[in-house]
């Protein structure tokens, strides 16, 4: 494979939460002036540059973020990869530094989502005057609610229902224990667009989106960007000892997509590629799911959590259910899970996410992370997912003796 | 009796209203959508098979809050039926987690959704609780 290994040199991520005073280029540029600046580098170094932003329209992001703030004529990838755009964007900067023809490289990730509500994926054109038959499945109307649902809370649930079904054990009330988690462990972030602790009693009583999601089971419509800093191995040799001891080293950096299975293309199937990514990242870092130290992954709802423990095999196949209540996931337990609170209290800018995750786990490995900090740790791993369907999956390691 | 058509082209209607899908002669995917080639093996030959009409709920969610227009609360629902998934709404049962189980046996029943302005009727789908 690739010659050269990747280090994180610098990356920071925004305060999530509503920006009414600021746009999507003032969120990008902050982000990538500050993690320029974590790094002990300027626009000027960097070699490539790939940035991501769903919501903005049609706007050339990653020329736009250089017309903000330093354009250096490099070349520029504008990539588009669902929730995983960001960890996409981190993965064409790395494998440029990978195939030896950039030194340096940024990837930032964006997006304006405050007051979106819910209901992404979902919706339904009037009924028209006459029936007439639109799209590859010849439907006269809309579907969306005629025919199962298509906003992500529902989807999301029925894909943690079908993990109960399969396995046993899976509640609304585990389901809301979850979420529980993400939100206690929100209170120590203070980049998290909802740091609210919340009993389990709130949480099940409040409004229900889809069984069994409630409000503060589905993830934070919010504002936020992210941006990383990447650096070859050779050239970080050259750097200063404190840029060496801070940089993270990026193990293993995978990206997959769903490989066709039965039911796939009437339920997405997030697990199978999530399972592919994770071994594959496993294998390349040449670590297992026991030498976490914390794992950052996608829980865009409560329910989607349960099912990516089993998929990034930090339990037995099948095992999510008691993994969960074991308190292994918690920040005090053996493998703790979105210690930055996770999607549903941190708040889920999707095009930021991929990035940000990888922001929180370096905040850590490097003995940085302040209250939150998990003590020692040295390994951690990011994980996200975005529908249609993208997995990014990228391990993570302390650079210092 | 005014004219009536299905909701969606993979339902039959008639006597014995079913699904059809597109089975790939080659590996035995099947699909509902219109197909230019099989995203299992990338084959471009299919035959309609009928799809069975009952089933097992194999994951379902109670939608309470819905685009306007749509009508809440709903089940939606992932049926195997025969081994073949089936997204569909769960009707004829009050959407509650009380009534709607995962593994319920469940089976395929026709509803109008509708008249157009030249009166045509559309016919949907659902599956109900069987037995
Ligand atoms: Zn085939």
């Amino acid at each position: 494979m690739g010659s050269e290994d990747v280090y994180i040199l610098g990356t920071r991520t925004t305060k999530f939460g509503k920006h009414k005073e600021h746009d999507t280029l003032d969120l990008a540029t902050e982000a990538t002036l500050a993690a320029l600046a974590d790094g002990g580098v300027t626009m000027k170094d960097m070699n490539i540059i790939a940035a991501g932003n769903l919501m903005g329209g049609a706007m050339a992001i990653a020329q736009a973020i250089q017309k903000a703030c330093g354009q250096t004529g490099i070349p520029a990838y504008n990539v588009s990869n669902a929730c995983a755009t960001g960890a996409t964007a981190l993965r064409v900067a790395g494998m440029s530094i990978k195939a030896g023809e950039s030194d340096f490289g940024l990837a930032v990730g964006v997006e304006k989502l405050a007051g979106a509500g819910l209901l992404a994926g979902g919706s339904r054109k009037q009924d028209g005057k006459s029936w007439e038959r639109t799209g590859r499945y010849g439907a006269v109307a809309g579907v969306d609610g005629r025919i199962g649902t298509d906003i992500m809370p529902g989807v999301f649930a029925q894909i943690g229902m079908e993990y109960g079904h399969k396995y046993g054990g899976a509640n609304f009330e585990l389901f809301a224990e979850i979420s529980r988690k993400n939100h206690s462990h929100s209170t120590l972030n203070p980049l998290a667009a909802y740091s609210k602790e919340m009993t389990l009693e709130e949480i099940m009583g409040d409004v229900m989106i889809a069984y069994p999601n409630t409000r503060p089971m589905c993830s934070a419509n919010c504002d936020g960007a992210a941006a990383a800093v990447l650096v070859s191995g050779t050239k970080l040799k050259t750097l200063s000892q404190e840029q060496q001891r801070r940089a993270i080293k990026v193990s293993a950096s995978i990206l997959t997509s769903d490989p066709y299975e039965e039911a796939c293309q009437v339920l997405p199937n997030v697990n199978t590629l999530t399972r592919v990514a994770a071994k594959q990242a496993y294998e390349q870092a040449g670590v297992g799911p026991e030498d976490l130290d914390l794992v950052e992954l996608h829980d865009c709802f409560a329910t989607a959590e349960l099912v990516h423990y089993d998929n990034l095999m930090l339990c037995e196949e099948g095992g999510a259910v008691d993994f969960f209540k074991s308190g292994a996931s918690w920040r005090t337990g053996s493998t703790p899970v979105n210690v930055s609170g996770g999607l549903q209290s941190k708040g889920h800018p999707i095009a930021a996410t991929g990035i940000a995750n990888v922001w929180e786990v370096c905040h850590h490995l490097r003995g940085e992370a302040g209250p939150r900090q998990i003590e020692g740790a040295r390994v951690g791993l990011a994980h996200v997912i975005g529908l249609a369907s993208a997995c990014g999956v990228h391990i993570l390691e302390s650079n210092s003796a | 009796m005014s004219e009536q058509i299905p909701f969606i082209n993979y339902l039959v209607l008639g006597d014995e209203p079913h699904l059809v899908a597109s089975e790939c002669t080659a590996c035995g995917a099947r699909f509902f959508d219109r197909r230019n080639a099989c995203a299992g093996c990338s084959g471009t030959d299919f035959k309609s098979v009928d799809i069975p009409t009952q089933g097992e709920v194999r994951a379902f969610t109670i939608v309470a809050f819905a685009a306007p227009g749509i009508e809440v609360p709903f089940v939606s629902a992932i049926v195997d039926c025969g081994g073949t998934s089936v997204r569909t709404n769960i009707v004829n049962v009050e959407p509650s987690p009380d009534h709607v189980k995962l593994g319920m046996p469940v089976k395929l029943t026709t509803f109008p959704i509708g008249k157009d302005d030249e009166g045509v009727e559309a016919i949907n789908f659902g599956f109900e609780p069987a037995a």
